[in-house]
């Protein structure tokens, strides 16, 4: 190895990549974008359809309830306040189960015979609401009317214990109340945890992706890869210079999606406070209510960062070796397409609440990187996991190298007929 | 100087299953004279031009090329050698001064030499009007006068030409081929495969006849001449070959 023909191999393959069109979109401009676009595109879309959707009547049916119109009296006349509009539109009776399937309204609430004498008798009749379960609008529907009958419920006890002189306190024993207890940046970590990884691992794959194929696959396709190997250069510094390069790649698109993240935050802080939409984008958060601006541990993102290299190397070589072996460009991007896959399933999974790392699971590549962010960011530190999982990435990412210029002298591979 | 002790070269394909593309080949490339190597489509030509450029290991036999040995000394081997094929293609976002530079560089040469010996060729090959374009918008001429300067940026004193004027027109290839001679006044070792027979009258000083992977024929023009009893390069080619049944059967396969 001579570190003058590696820095020779690997300037040249910097400039001509900067030149390229393909790689410069997948290791500079979709990483710097991906995060805003998340965050202000998605976020903003969604929690305007939210607040649309709230800010509507909900159109419901009354199923029966004929012999107890003070309660459908109430129900249409029942007022959203703080929007001055009726909570309820009620569509005229019909098949209510098709109407919820098609949308046409959000739920249906069947009030049985004798509803309104069984109040006043004390009898227990039940009120039960038709709904669309995991469907917004229709939790929205049958929220409404369950908080519409929930209330009526307490008025009529209340009314009852007033009628039998005995004070409403009664009903009401104790309070209970909640408060978040975890430090805001624990909030953020387990907020941000859960996706920040995953988009770390997709992202160094996509930037490790573009660079690989052009600079092997590519290279053979245009014939600029016989005019290399002329050269006396031995192939170990090509092969690393080359490698360095897709490395760069990979890095650079974690690098700009990381700082992206930082401005975004940093700008859309105040917007995100406000509206409670902070990071909705993580499934769970959403029903999270942050009354602390969530904040993210400097010390956990160094962490991340020490963390994703290793991985980095794993997916640059891994990339690099693939599509060493493809004759062409296209052919290299049906053999990494998979590949994507293999990447982003472990990536997944590690985003789902409950998994948590262990001695075993720090042996799986990938998977353990998007376990150990998620700690890390929330503070959670295990250092003897964090040495399994820098040493077996490493080590993975070795072998990988290894293999890597195997196949750089391996004839047939460099020249395949 | 090149010398070849029965080289010769098997692939494994999975669909053909064994190929001996180069069979048993001995010849010798003097400084200062233009070898031709001549064959049909698939003979072997390109196949013993890299295995003389390193770029293949012989599976048989041996070779020296520039007095180092293409097996135990490849890279002393290549530093000695400008290899020029119709495979060996430019980076099409560089420059052309990036691009020349770029192998001065992979030669081990530093800045001032790589500046100077650029001057020198760009003036020769008339390259200062496109020098500094990207390589990607070339024509044909462009780009084989860039190649040439990318082979030359290090004064190789072996030069290894595979079909050089393959797909160009005739003002560029005779220009080639002056170039070609111009190597070989300088003294150069100039080994040049072609399956045109007017360019080997034009060029050769040596001629080897390579078919199916065998050298069947050697010698300078006028020994082959006498030796077939021909005046046309092209019916020496044919005798040599063992006539049109064989370049037939060749077809064939
Ligand atoms: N990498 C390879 N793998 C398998 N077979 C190969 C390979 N390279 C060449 N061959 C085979 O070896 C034989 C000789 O090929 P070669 O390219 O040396 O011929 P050539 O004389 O240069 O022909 P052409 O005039 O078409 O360039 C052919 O049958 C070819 O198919
Ligand atoms: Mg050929």
């Amino acid at each position: 190895m001579n570190w003058r023909n590696l820095t020779t191999v690997y300037l040249k393959e910097l400039r001509d990549s900067l030149r390229d069109r393909r790689t410069l979109l997948s290791t500079i401009i979709i990483p710097t974008l991906v995060i805003p676009l998340m965050v202000f595109g998605v976020g903003k879309v969604m929690s305007k359809v939210m607040s649309q959707a709230q800010g509507d009547s909900s159109p419901i049916m009354i199923v029966g309830g004929e012999d107890s119109p003070g309660i459908v009296a109430a129900l249409k006349a029942e007022r959203d306040p703080a929007k001055n509009r009726p909570v309820f539109r009620v569509v005229p009776t019909g098949d209510y189960r098709t109407a919820i399937g098609d949308k046409k309204i959000r739920a249906a609430v069947e009030i049985p015979t004798g509803f309104e004498a069984a109040l006043k008798t004390g009898d227990a009749p039940t009120v039960t609401i038709f709904y669309y379960e995991g469907e917004i609008k229709s939790g929205l529907g049958q929220r409404a009317l369950e908080k519409f009958f929930t209330d009526l419920r307490q008025k009529t006890a209340e009314k009852r214990l007033t009628e039998h002189n005995l004070p409403v306190s009664l009903l009401k024993p104790f309070e209970v109340k909640r408060k978040n207890a975890a430090p805001p940046e624990k909030v953020g970590g387990n907020l941000v945890g859960g996706f920040v990884p995953y988009l770390i691992i997709i992202l160094c794959f996509t930037g490790a992706m573009y660079p690989a194929m052009d600079l092997t696959a590519g290279e053979k396709e245009r014939g600029t890869m016989e005019t290399l190997l002329c050269s006396p250069v031995p192939r170990v510094d090509i092969v690393l210079g080359k490698f360095l390069m897709v490395l760069t790649g990979s890095v650079s698109a974690m690098v700009f999606m990381l700082l992206s993240m930082g401005t975004t935050a940093f700008v859309g802080g105040s917007i995100m406070t406000g509206s409670g939409t902070t990071l909705k984008v993580g499934a769970a958060a959403a029903k999270t209510t942050v009354d602390v601006m969530p904040t993210v541990d400097p010390m956990g993102l160094f962490g991340v960062l020490a963390m994703v290299l290793p991985v980095a190397v794993l997916f640059a070589a891994a990339a690099f070796t693939i599509s060493l072996f493809a004759k062409s460009y296209k052919e290299a991007q049906s053999y990494l397409a998979p590949m994507m896959i293999v990447v982003i399933m472990p990536a997944v999974i590690g985003m789902l609440p409950g998994i948590d790392l262990n001695v075993k699971l720090a042996f799986v590549p990938i998977l353990n990187l998007s376990l150990v962010c998620k700690e890390m960011l929330s503070g959670i530190w295990h250092w003897d996991l964090i040495a399994i999982i820098f040493g077996s990435s490493s080590l993975y990412a070795a072998i990988a190298l290894m293999l890597a210029v195997k196949m750089f002298n391996r004839e047939d591979v460099m020249f395949r007929a | 100087m090149i010398e070849a002790h029965h080289l010769t070269k098997t692939f494994k394909d999975k669909k053909r299953g064994l190929i001996a593309a180069v069979r048993d080949v001995s010849f010798t490339c003097r400084p200062g004279q233009i070898y031709g190597l001549l064959g049909a489509n698939g003979a072997g030509k390109t196949t013993t031009l890299r295995l003389l450029a390193t770029l293949l290991k012989p599976t048989g036999g041996s070779a020296t090329v520039a007095g180092h040995d293409v097996v135990a000394a490849p890279e002393l081997v290549r530093t000695h050698v400008g290899f020029l094929a119709a495979s060996t293609a430019l980076y099409g976002r560089l420059t052309a001064r990036e691009m020349i530079t770029y192998f001065g560089q992979l030669n081990g040469m530093d800045a001032a030499a790589i500046k100077a010996r650029l001057k020198v060729l760009s003036a020769e090959l008339d390259m200062g009007e496109f020098l500094d374009r990207r390589c990607e918008k070339f024509s044909t001429g462009m780009k084989q006068k860039t190649s040439i300067a990318r082979t030359l940026i290090h004064d190789p004193a072996v030069m290894i030409f595979d079909e050089p004027t393959l797909g160009l027109d005739v003002m560029t290839a005779r220009a080639i081929v002056a170039f070609v001679r111009e190597c070989r006044n300088r003294g150069k070792t100039v080994i040049y495969s072609t399956h045109i027979m007017s360019e080997v009258e034009k060029l050769c000083d040596v001629a080897g006849i390579i078919h199916d992977g065998r050298l069947v024929a050697e010698g300078t023009l006028s020994e082959l001449r006498a030796r077939y009893a021909e005046a046309d390069m092209e019916e020496i080619f044919v005798k040599a070959v063992g006539g049109e049944a064989a370049i037939a059967a060749a077809l064939k396969n």
